[in-house]
């Protein structure tokens, strides 16, 4: 009825329920809350905190030679 | 762990507190609506990276925390009934009621089970037919899905025996009710993340005009709560007043739809009374009519009565922003975790929990220092 996901939580495996996430394969990694997974994680928008910190050293780099 | 420990970095985390303090050149104050990112920042000391301009309010986040006291007394109600297998997610077990709690009466022997999903109060009344099985559900957008389908899934199977009592409310109308308040100084809010991956942030785009404040989607590891604060302090340093989205790697704008379509068809839009606030209009959810078998309060003819909050518990100021647990007389004092006055003490997303847990250590470290 429903499609069960085997959810790696850190080292302890426990079920979730994929019905809201029916896109989701094994070996993606989802937000799970009370049983239920909720979303997909993407892995591009995952990076973009650290190309923008990346960017920021960078920056700083250039308004360092600046000075 | 992916996704988790490399956003706990340090290094990077004061790089990021760093740029805030570069860009900030004026007070301003900024709520995290999420009690789960209010005990982030408290446990990881996320406030005290940030310059002294910037105030962080704690926001109402937190659902055990807002659930009124007359719900929980109903609970306990129901609990006390003969035949009842009352279940609810463990911190529900220990907020006070007018008189008592549902772990005092699991000690006095009524039969109130720990689940951790709704979908496992379902299989507790499969495998009890002769009991009538009672899900007591609290929780914002992020919880709905999930209550909704338990209760799709018994309507499917015919289940008579299983209902739930419902206390789900709404995030935006909270924020309307924050900011038409005269006291309000909040400036801008960091935006539930996981509120967000299941409804999206369309519905923020005319809070955030009307109300004229940036609204940021964020996450809730330290590296996403503070590029939140700084994406946050940006807007308004630069007089912006647009929803963003820093924590797009779980939310998407339109959200979780077969999530959302599942809570449409099962509930309906309702007033709600919020714990320490007041009733909101429009800002819970109840059972829909095809669904109102599985109410629990038709089901057990339950009246409605209206009780006195107690009057040493500030919780209601806390909730709103305007005090600092640390400052309410019973902090730590008549109220902690063992005993406490109200439910933020209680919930693993309660600002005063937060405190007590994470801070209270170092001020008697400093305490001992003097």
């Amino acid at each position: 009825m429903m499609r069960v996901g085997r959810i790696n939580f850190g080292g302890v495996f426990k079920e979730a329920s994929l019905a809201y996430v029916p896109e989701a394969k094994v070996g993606d990694y989802v937000i799970v809350h009370v049983g239920f997974a909720l979303s997909r994680v993407d892995e591009d928008e995952a990076q973009k905190v650290f190309e923008y910190l990346k960017q920021m050293d960078e920056l700083g780099e250039i308004q360092g030679k600046e000075k | 762990m992916k996704y988790l420990d490399e956003y706990r970095d340090a290094e990077l985390a004061q790089k990021l507190a760093r740029e805030i303090h570069r860009v900030t050149t004026r007070p301003w104050v900024i709520m995290e609506i999420c009690g789960g990112q209010t005990h982030a920042i408290v446990k990881f000391g996320i406030d005290e990276l940030l310059p002294k301009d910037i105030t962080l309010v704690h926001g109402p986040g937190c659902p055990v925390c807002v659930t009124p006291l007359e719900v929980i007394d109903k609970a306990i109600e129901i609990a006390a009934r003969p035949g009842v297998i009352l279940t609810s997610f463990g911190d529900m077990l220990r907020v006070p009621g007018s008189e008592t709690d549902l772990l005092s009466m699991k000690a006095r022997g009524s039969d109130v089970r720990i689940v951790y999903s709704p979908l496992d109060a379902l299989k507790v009344a499969e495998e009890n037919p002769t009991r009538e099985v009672v899900f007591f559900g609290v929780g914002f957008e992020t919880t709905a899905p999930a209550t909704a389908m338990a209760v799709f899934q018994a309507s499917q199977k015919g289940l008579r025996n299983f209902s739930m009592l419902i206390s789900h409310v709404l995030v935006p109308p909270a924020i309307e009710a924050l900011m038409s308040s005269p006291d309000c100084r909040v400036q801008g809010f960091l935006a539930a993340g996981h509120v967000c991956a299941v409804v999206g942030y369309e519905e923020y785009l005319p809070l955030a005009k009307t109300y004229r404040i940036p609204i940021v989607v964020t996450g809730f590891e330290p590296l996403d709560i503070l590029q939140g604060i700084l994406m946050t302090i940006l807007q308004l340093e630069e007089g912006r007043t647009e929803v963003e989205n820093q924590y797009a790697r779980a939310v998407r704008r339109e959200g979780n739809q077969p999530a959302q379509e599942l809570v449409r068809k099962v509930f309906k839009i309702v007033h709600r009374k919020w714990r320490g606030i007041g009733e909101i209009a429009r800002s819970g959810l109840g059972l829909a009519n095809a669904y109102a078998a599985f109410d629990a309060e038709k089901k057990f003819g339950l009246s409605n009565h209206s009780v006195e909050e107690p009057k040493e518990c500030l919780s209601g100021l806390v909730l709103q922003g305007l005090k600092k647990p640390p400052g309410c007389p019973a902090f730590a004092k008549k109220c902690t975790p063992e005993h406490p006055l109200g439910a933020t003490m209680v919930s693993s997303e309660g600002a005063c929990a937060a405190y007590y847990r994470y801070r209270r250590r170092e001020e008697k470290e400093l305490a001992g220092a003097r």
